[in-house]
Parts: C-alpha cells; structure tokens; sequence
C-alpha cells in the first residue's frame, strides 16, 4: 500500500509538472510534448486504479491519435513558435486571481466534503474491463454511443466540405 | 509479490530484450545475405565464417563513428528521438506469450512475461506511440528532407493504424478475448489464418507499413529525401533507429504468428512446452523471410498511391472483413467467413483493377 | 433495447438515415443539378415531420432513460422540424446565387436537425451534450460555408472556438453532476437531491458550469460575444436557421435541465438567472440601436430575445407556475421562429452578391416599389418589438404574466422598458421603408416569397386565435419518470 501511495505521489508531481510545462513552454513542440507526458502519466494512474483498459485506450486515443495530428499540424505549419499574445495589460493579474480562486475553491470542496468518493470496496472488480464496458456501451449506452458515430458522420462530411479544393 | 516473482520478471526481461538485440543484429546480416541470394551477388562473406560476424563488425564501426549533433538543430530533442523510437520497439513483446509452462529448477515458470487482459490493446497502444520518435527526429534535425520524412511516416503510420487496428479485431472476435495467451489457446485446433486470410494479409500488408519496410519506404525514399527522417543522425543515434526498425520486424512478425499462425504452438508442444519458443521462432523466421523477399521484390510505391491505397482499398477491405467476421460468428457458420471475406477481396481487387485500367487508358495519373 | 425504443426516437431515425442515404445518393446528381437535393431533404424532413406528429400524446421513456418522450419533446420537434423546411426554403435559391450550392449543405443541415430534434428528447446529460455537438458541428462547418470569402471562414472559426470551449464547460459540469449524484440522468440526479444523497456544493458547481455552456449556445450576456460576428459573417440561410435553431435547442436543454434537476438550487441560482436575464434584455437592446448593418442589428435583436426567453428561469423553484413558465417561453421560441424566419427571407431576398444590400439604408424605397414585402417586413419588425396584433406580443405576455405570477415584478418592468426602447430601432427599419426614396434591388423567388407569405400570415392570425398554440404549449410539460 505505501508503495501505491508512493507510486501515487511521485506520479502526481509529474503530471502536474508537465501540464505546467505544457502551459509555460514557449515551443508549441515542447508544449505537445508536455502533454503527451501528461496523457501517459494518466494512463498509469489508470493502471493504478486497476483498469488497464481504459488506461491503454487512453494512451491510444489521446497520445497515440489526437496528439500526432496536433504534432504533425503544428510541424506542418510551422507555427512552433507562439510567439507574444498581446492583450490587455489587466488580463494577466485577473486570469492569476481566478485562478488562485478557483484552486482555493476546489482545495475547500475537497476538504470541505468526504464522502464524495465512493469506497474502493464499492467498485466492482470487473469494473472497467472490456467486457463490461463493451456490454455497458452496447445496452444502458446504446443511444450515446450510436449518436456519436452520427456525430463522428458529420464532422467528418464537415471537414472534407471545408477542407476539399472546388474542382 | 514476492522476492522471487520481482526476479523471475527481472529475468525474463532481460532475457526478451536481448533476444530482441541478438535477433536485430542477426536480422541484418540474414537480410544482407537473403537479399544477394536474390540479386545474385554473395554478400558479406568475410567477418567470420560465412560472414557471421558482420553484425558484430558493424556495431563496432557505429560505436566509433563521430556523433554529429547540427548546430541550428533543437539538442534535446535530437537527442531523445532515437531513445524514444527505440524504447516502444523494445516493450511492444512484453504481453506476448513465448510459451506454456516449464518447470525449471522446481519452480513453475510460464514463458511470457504479463498476461494482460487487454494484450492487443496493448500492442496497438505502444504502436501508436512508437509514430513520435520518428516525426520528432525529423522535425528536431532542422533539415527540411528529415522534416518532410518525418511528416510523411507520421501520415502513413496514422493512415496504415486504422487498418492495423481492424485487423486485429478478427482474431479478437473468434477467440472472445483481448488477451493473447487466450487468442494463443483458442487456435489450438485451427489456426486462425483459416478463418482469417483476408485479415491476416490485411495485417502484413498495415505492418509492413507501420514499420517503413518496402514497398512502404517513404520516409526514407533515397531518391526523394536522401535519407528522410535520419538524415542528420550518425554514429549510435542512427544505430537506434536502424535497431528499432528491425527490432519492429521481429515483433510485428512475432505478433502476427501470434494472432494468425497459432503462436507458440505446434506439434509436440504440448509434451514438450520448452518447444514453444522454438517454434516462435520458426515461425518469426520464415515471416521474416517474407518481409524480406518483398524487400527485394517489390518496388517502392509513389507516395500518393499509398495514403491512396490506405484509405481508399485497405481501410474499407479491413471493415468489412469484421463485418463478416461478426456475421460468421453470430450465424455460427464459421466456415463462411474465409468464403465471404475472400470474395469480397478479390471483388475489391476486379474493380480496383477496372478503374486503374481505366486511369491509364485516360492517362490520368 | 427493443422495438418500442425504437419507435419513439422514429423521427429521429428517419431524419439520420434520410440524410445518411442523401449522401449516397449525391453520387449520383450531376453538379448543376443540386437543386434535386434540397427537395428530397425537405422530404426527408417531411416524413419525419408525419411521424413527430402521428406520435403526439402519451408519455414514455427509452434506451434506458436516456431520452423521455413527452409533450414537451414533441412540441420542440415539431418546431425543430418545421424550421427544417423553412431552412431549406430560404437556402434553396440563396445559396445557388451566391456560388456555394453543394449538396452537402442540405446533408449538414439534417445532421443538424437531427442534434436538435434529439436535444427535445434528452433526459440524460450525457445526450444532451452529444445533441449539442450534434447540432453544433454541422453549424460550424455551415457557416464557414461560403469559404474562401473571409468574413465567412471568420464566423466559422469564431464560432466554433468559441462553441467548443462552451461545450468543454457542459463537459466539466456534467462530470461534477456525475461526481455529486453518482448519475447523469436528470430523474436519478432529481432522486439523488430528494433523498439527499447528493453533494449539494458539487451540484451547485457543476450546475453552474452546464449553464455556462448552454448559455453561450443561446448566447445569454455575457457569453454573447460570438452573436454578432458569426451572425453576420455566416451566409444569410445558414444564420436564419442558427438563430432558432440553436437556440430553440439550447433552451430546450435549459429548461429541460433547470425546470426539472436544478430547482432545488434555486436559492443559489435565480439570483444568477435573474442578473442574466437583465443583462441580456439591456445589453442586447441598447447595443442594437447603433447597428446600421440589418444582419448585426438581428443578431442583438435574436440576444435580447434570449433576454426575454430567460426570465421564464428565474421560477423554477414555483412547481405551481412551472406549466406557464415552460408554455409561455415553447409560446415565445414558436414566436421567435416565425418571425425571425420571415424577417431573414426578407433579408436574403434584398441581399445580392458579395454582401451588399445588407444596410438598413438599401431597404429605402421598398414600401412604394415592393408594398407586399414592406407590408410583410413591418409585420415582423411590429412582431419583434411586441405589438398586437401579432406573435411576438402574445408571446411577451405570456412571459410577463408567468414572471409577474413568479412574483418577479422587477424584471417584468426592465423586460417591459427594454421592450419600449427596441422599438426605437425596429420601427426604423419601417421608417426607412417607407419615408425614404431609394431604389432596392430584389430578387423574387418561389420559396423566398412564400415563406414570406406564410410567415407574415401565421404571424397575425396564429396570433389572433392563439390559445389553442398556448394550451399545446402549457400542456408540453415534462414527465418525470419515477
């Protein structure tokens, strides 16, 4: 158990660490970059957690799909450097101050309340294997999942639209 | 978990890992010498008896060789891309069953390293990131054929998944389970390249491109990038990457006797499971052979033509391979599914081959 | 699953399988023949408009409480699909002029529909943030759809930051719901508050965040910013149709959602609604007066309306007013549709190539050379600012007199002033019409001028025998399944 808490912990700090980086690197590579490790760093909180097959989905979704398009448009159009925003001089100090309210908010709720997490011994131990998650996508979930691939139908019909050359 | 477990996985990797190393090296000269067979030339023939010391030459002359780093180039980066590239090839094995149970030394030891419920996932997991050393390398070099080459294989790795990942699906849904030692034991009467012919060549023809083998080669294309996404490295950073394509070779042929061609198993392993990794082997061999016979084939396709045929014949061939894959197993008539899958294919190919007679008689290209 | 499912979502299904066959069909219409293609969409919708119909009464649920089938999702599909057609009309010949006729427009516009018609389902969170984007994207897309002109690809990329950074904040908010009640159907989060299982501080948050989101889809102040450009940049058919759609939908989810889950917040929440509801009235109204461009000037015209639509929020803690309030602002989107439709054909069939014709300045001279479309103009500019004889007063009467029997006599009275100073600009656009000289250009179409017609016809007799639309509406109340 200590070992998990550990693993937890050193865990955490990575996470947090690279989605700063992510925030503050100057290289639109390096911030990708940064996210990726954030991805992977999740998924082994997955793991943790015993479900491997969300966590692997996770690495093959988000770092393995959606983070190569991002790399490849940013390398394509060459837009590594972000270069400076120029904005109001008082956006920086007022999104700072939210934000610290925000974080004292989410701090206050978090020791504010117990009891929002459900035990561990409450999960069932198949929770999150493909075979439930295949049965549960394909019973209680059958209309979301169905009009996703709806949705999937028209972004794609949206993107060749805006994308393809009249010819 | 005891002491004993934590060493025996110790063990068992390094063991996989160097078997990879030793098959890298192996793999190379086995190609140089498959491939003068074919040229009719003799090949490396000097380092050692039969040229069997070659690899070993090699790596002493990449060991030596100056490592240039490009002055414009972004060092960190450049640095970590082969590392990066080469860590996925070196874990992708780490779910596959090498075979059954052995007794040694009194104690129990299954010959894989995890069993993992969702072992495919797994595979297509780590295949997926295995895209970034490579873009990162080219991007990282600041040298804009190394750029392009590294785009175009992350265009063709994306494109070449959606089918990789379909195939994968036949074997999942005959055998009911994600993991690879059930998929191993579920072919225990009948291989599943039977059921699955279409998927399985599917699967050849998607790896041969997740790994820029011939005819899939873009990356690199000589005549068009110089070297593609390597050109800037020397030294051991190119060792790594040429290590981690050819260590690729070894796990995707490793895989695909997994899924396809009963894995471990074969005659007299069941008395005799030490067998198993013979087997394996043989089987990795002779798949290896292949990916290497098309090496020497087959010429490298123009790079349109291949997001073409990606797209347009092998993603849609792959999805209704598991649409009648699925039928088969609902109807529980397994037997339709190499019939309906294979009609399907050569239906495919009759019109693709209407329409590019048709192309050429218009003469356009 | 079984058949019963399928049956109640039947318009639903023939609406996706309708556009999913346009697409294979498309193949096989030559390029100058798109014109076939608005006709079979518009039958499309039809059908689907015969089965909304045929299903009317009774009450249900399926796919295992994820969508409810009641009065109220009736009542909005109706809407959304009547609003289908009256899309296709105005892009018919609109979209042919201006050099984008693609088939896919038609395609799109189903998806879209679609979204919407099941966004008047929804019982679940999860499904009303796949109808948002479901209805949403096919938006995006059209309307950057007379790209490369610029300030079309500008509206698409506006809006579709923007949108999706709102439906980013329906995301989060439904994960903290899930994370308070342990469920995302709108019956089990009510059941969780009842028997107080819910962490009342996460639902509150998470309440807040899904109001965010909806409100910038229904573009609510300060969430409002995107109206005016998108509006503007968007091709004229494409904005008549986001205008009631979109919003149409995002109250069917604010309603849907607030009305029946989040009344027992109400002590934290009609504050918020309240300031929201002002803000909205104020700052839409005062910004449209300076606007000399027809197509900004609606888009703060379509904002203050939401202004009006969410004053309805503030009683949702008054279960014994909830029917008015839920039929006076159905009565108010009906209203809202019509008017906005009739008022967007005018202005497409005085717009002409590259954007011109798009001042309130060219509608001068159109009562004496076209006295039928200034006629019908005015109708519609009476009906936005609230006059009888016509929908749009009935439909602020309707919504003073719930908010007045809320006990809101405060907001009443901003709603009534707000309503006095958008007549300053409506009634210029009349004034314009008919006391300058000018020579406007027209062009006259079948469809255009029909929907004209129609619109400018149901606008005053709808409202003249409007009780029976009321009643249906009033009676349009959600069921919640125990």
């Amino acid at each position: 158990m200590t070992l998990n808490y550990a693993l937890f912990f050193i865990l955490a700090a990575i996470a947090i660490a690279s989605a700063l980086g992510m925030l503050l690197s100057k290289n639109a590579v390096y911030s990708a970059l940064f996210l990726i490790l954030n991805f992977n760093v999740v998924a082994i909180f997955y793991v943790l957690l015993n479900a491997p097959f969300i966590a692997l989905t996770q690495i093959t979704v988000y770092a393995g799909a959606i983070m190569v398009l991002f790399l490849f448009v940013i390398m394509l159009l060459g837009a590594e450097q972000t270069g400076r925003i120029s904005s109001a001089r008082w956006v920086k100090p007022a999104a700072y101050s939210l934000g610290i309210i925000l974080i004292s908010e989410i701090l206050y709720i978090i020791f504010a309340q117990t009891g929002v997490i459900p035990d561990a011994a409450s999960i069932a131990a198949e929770f999150g294997s493909p075979v439930t998650v295949g049965k549960a996508l394909f019973s209680r979930y059958l209309l979301p999942f169905e009009a996703t691939s709806v949705l999937l139908i028209a972004s794609m019909i949206g993107a060749i639209v805006l994308t393809k050359r009249k010819s | 978990m005891t002491t004993g477990s934590v060493w025996e996985w110790i063990i068992k990797s390094v063991v996989i890992v160097f078997g990879l190393l030793t098959g890298f090296a192996y793999l190379t000269l086995l190609e140089r010498k498959v491939l003068a067979k074919i040229q009719v030339r003799i090949g490396p023939n000097r380092a050692g008896p039969m040229g069997l010391f070659q690899p070993l030459a090699d790596a002493i002359k990449l060991i030596f060789k100056e490592e240039i780093i490009p002055s414009r180039a972004d060092k960190i980066i450049f640095v970590l891309a082969p590392i990066i590239t080469v860590i996925p090839a070196l874990i992708i094995l780490g779910v596959l069953p090498f075979g059954g149970i052995i007794t040694l030394f009194g104690r129990q030891i299954s010959l894989s390293l995890a069993d993992l419920n969702v072992g495919v996932l797994y595979i297509t997991a780590i295949a997926s990131i295995s895209i970034y050393g490579i873009v990162l390398a080219g991007w990282s070099s600041n040298n804009k054929y190394a750029m392009l080459g590294g785009i175009r294989s992350s265009a063709q790795m994306i494109s070449y998944e959606l089918a990789l990942g379909l195939s994968f699906i036949g074997p999942i849904l005959l055998s009911g389970s994600m993991s690879l030692h059930d998929i191993v034991a579920a072919q225990k009467p009948l291989w599943f390249v039977v059921y699955q012919p279409v998927g399985a060549l599917i699967f050849w023809i998607a790896t041969l491109a997740e790994v820029n083998r011939a005819p899939f080669d873009m990356p690199e294309a000589e005549q068009e990038l110089t070297a593609g996404y390597h050109t800037e490295y020397s030294g051991m950073k190119f060792a790594l990457f040429f290590m981690a394509e050819y260590i690729k070779m070894i796990a995707v042929s490793a895989i695909a006797a997994t899924l396809f061609f009963g894995g471990y198993r074969f005659v007299l392993e069941d008395q005799y499971p030490i067998l198993g990794p013979v087997w394996l082997l043989g089987k990795v061999i002779v798949l290896l052979f292949g990916m290497i016979w098309v090496r020497a084939t087959l010429p490298r396709i123009r790079y349109d033509r291949l997001m073409a045929f990606g797209w347009k014949f092998l993603f849609p061939l792959a999805l209704a391979n598991v649409f009648f894959t699925a039928i088969g197993i609902v109807l529980e008539k397994l037997w339709l599914i190499p019939l309906l899958t294979i009609a399907v294919f050569l239906g495919a190919v009759v019109m693709v081959g209407i329409s590019e007679t048709r192309r050429w008689r218009s003469h356009v290209f | 699953m079984n058949f019963s499912d399928l049956t109640t979502i039947l318009p639903l299904i023939t609406l996706v399988g309708w556009a999913i066959i346009l697409i294979l069909v498309d193949l096989f219409i030559p390029a100058q023949r798109k014109g076939i293609m608005a006709m079979l969409s518009a039958i499309g919708i039809m059908i689907s408009l015969v089965i909304a119909i045929c299903q009317f009464g009774g009450q249900t649920t399926a796919f295992s409480g994820m969508v409810v089938f009641d009065g109220f999702s009736v009542f909005l599909q109706i809407l959304f699909l009547i609003s289908g057609l009256a899309a296709i009309a105005l892009a018919y010949d609109y979209i042919k002029r201006q050099g984008i006729e693609r088939s896919e427009y038609y395609i799109l516009l189903m998806f879209s529909l679609s979204g919407m018609t099941l966004m008047a389902m929804a019982d679940d969170l999860i499904i009303i943030f796949l109808a948002l984007e479901l209805l949403s994207i096919p938006l995006y897309v059209l309307a950057g759809f007379a790209n490369p002109r610029l300030d079309s690809e500008e509206a698409a990329l506006k809006y579709f930051l923007l949108g999706s950074f709102s439906d980013a904040f329906v995301v989060f908010g439904t994960a903290l719901v899930f994370g308070a009640a342990r469920t995302t159907t709108i019956p089990g989060i009510i059941a969780a508050i009842t028997v107080g299982a819910a962490n009342l501080i996460l639902l509150m948050v998470g309440a807040a965040l899904i109001l965010i989101g909806l409100g910038f889809k229904v573009s609510i102040v300060p969430f409002h910013m995107w109206t005016p450009d998108v509006y503007q940049g968007a091709p004229s058919s494409v904005t008549a149709f986001m205008a009631v759609g979109a919003k149409t939908a995002g109250f069917a989810a604010l309603l849907r959602v607030f009305m029946a889950a989040f009344n027992t917040l109400a002590v934290d929440l009609v504050p918020v609604l309240w300031a929201l509801a002002a803000l909205t009235m104020i700052l839409g109204n005062i910004t449209a007066i300076v606007q000399g461009n027809i197509k900004r000037l609606l888009a703060y015209s379509s904002i203050a309306h939401t202004g009006y639509i969410s004053m309805v929020l503030v009683t949702i803690n008054q279960s014994r007013i909830t029917q008015h309030a839920v039929g006076a602002a159905l009565f108010y989107l009906v209203a809202y549709a019509v008017t906005s439709f009739g008022a967007w054909a005018v202005v497409i069939t005085l717009e002409h190539s590259e954007g011109k014709g798009l001042n309130v300045e060219d509608y001068a001279g159109l009562g004496r050379k076209y006295p039928a479309l200034a006629a019908a103009m005015t109708v519609f500019m009476l009906s936005f600012t609230g006059v009888p004889p016509t929908l749009g007063f009935l439909g602020k009467f309707y919504i003073f007199r719930a908010v007045l029997e809320g006990g809101y006599v405060g907001l009443a009275i901003i709603g009534v002033l707000t309503s006095l100073v958008s007549a300053y600009y409506y009634l210029r656009v009349v004034v314009v019409m008919y006391m300058r000289e000018g020579e406007p250009l027209v062009r006259k179409e079948f469809w255009l001028s029909s929907t004209i017609f129609m619109t400018a016809i149901a606008t005053v007799i709808v409202s003249i025998f409007s009780t029976p639309l009321f009643t249906w509406a009033s009676k349009g109340i959600m069921f919640i399944p125990k």
